[in-house]
């Protein structure tokens, strides 16, 4: 009597990294921490909680029960010291932009910034004295999402592109930074 | 009572302060001096029959070639009788100055600010005469006809120095090393 054990199929990800079964995983150790941490941050990004404009209403009605971004480990945070990004979402006037330039520096790295609506990405319909002509003019923008207001699907999509943008980072857990 | 009688006793109380009044659907105007811009308002306060307790917005508009320049209206209601008023008093360019009404109605203190803030007409005897919705170091008065929509050409101060914080400190963002 005996019993044929076929040798293992690992499950490959998009990183290389082989998992063979939950206890056996197999890459080099540069492979394998890119690929926990950035599999970790990617699947629990947390906002800070704050809209500016019309933008900011339909961020709510994404993040409420019939669109849910619960699902995608998305949870807004009341304070930016908790939080892994921003979506900077609605007008941005020059009186509110040292404002929110403030929560941003008050944010731990790694931190991510999503441009929401085209107030947000360009200024949109308002190229007036009072008005940023794109929030990209004071802090760093990682997924531009267009619109007036953009549709929640369209918010999702956002999500989603800076998941892949996470996935494909290298190195951003220290030591060769 | 109706508008226009509103207007006929407002002229019949003050010969010398009203210039004339207009009706359009039901909406009369009653143009007044700036002068005794208080005495006026203070009699539809506290008249019995007139009542207007309630200011229901109180605004500036800039006619700019026309002379004098400025105007600023008054939108009364009373809550009372269910009455309304218009009055508008005519500030010039070269002395935009009135008498403060908040006096009478407090409500019309960030009014007179704000009308303040966008035309610069000043409300002498106002409490707390500053901008309220520009930043204080703001220069101009931005809903004059002359005010360029898209700003002075100079960038104003406070946005500088949150601009130069991204250039400051862009050498400590993550940046890939592919
Ligand atoms: S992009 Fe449109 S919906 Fe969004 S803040 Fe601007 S005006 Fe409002």
């Amino acid at each position: 009597m005996g019993v044929i054990v076929e040798p293992a199929k690992p499950v490959v990800t998009p990183e290389g990294v082989q998992i063979y079964s939950p206890n056996v995983v197999v890459a080099s150790i540069e492979k394998l921490i890119n690929w926990g941490a950035n599999t970790a941050r990617l699947n629990s990004m947390w906002p800070v909680t704050f809209g500016l404009a019309c933008c900011a209403i339909e961020m709510m009605t994404t993040g409420s029960a019939h669109y849910d971004l619960d699902r995608l480990g998305v949870i807004f945070r009341g304070s930016p010291r908790q939080a892994d990004f921003m979506m900077v979402a609605g007008t941005v006037t020059k009186k509110m932009s040292s404002i929110v330039r403030r929560v941003y520096d008050q944010m731990p790295e790694p931190r991510y910034v999503i441009s929401v609506g085209s107030c947000a990405c360009s200024g949109g319909i308002f190229n007036t004295y009072a008005v940023v002509q794109g929030c990209d003019e004071f802090v760093p923008v990682d997924v531009y999402i267009p619109g007036c207001p953009p549709r929640p699907e369209a918010f999702i999509e956002g999500l989603v592109k800076l998941q892949d943008k996470i996935r494909a980072e290298e190195h951003r857990w220290g030591l060769f930074r | 009572m109706g508008p226009l009688q509103i207007a006929e006793r407002i002229k019949e109380q003050f010969p010398d302060d009203v210039l004339g009044y207009t009706e359009f659907r039901d909406q009369v105007t009653v143009s007044v001096k700036r002068d005794n811009i208080v005495g006026i308002c203070r009699y539809l306060h506290d008249d019995a029959e007139m009542g207007f307790d309630y200011p229901a917005s109180l605004c500036g508009v800039d006619y700019m070639p026309r002379e004098p320049r400025f105007e600023v209206v008054y939108n009364l209601y009373s809550i009372k009788h269910r009455h309304r008023i218009v009055l508008k008093a005519d500030v010039p360019e070269s002395d935009p100055n009135i008498d403060t009404v908040t006096g009478i109605w407090t409500g019309v203190n960030w009014h007179e600010r704000e009308t303040f803030d966008m035309y610069g007409i000043n409300f002498n005897g106002h409490p707390d005469m500053r901008r309220i919705l520009m930043p204080e170091d703001w220069e101009g008065h931005p809903l004059r006809k002359d005010y360029p929509v898209t700003g002075p050409a100079r960038e104003w101060k406070g946005y500088e120095e949150v601009r130069d914080r991204k250039r400051k400190f862009a050498e400590f963002e993550w940046k890939p090393l592919k």
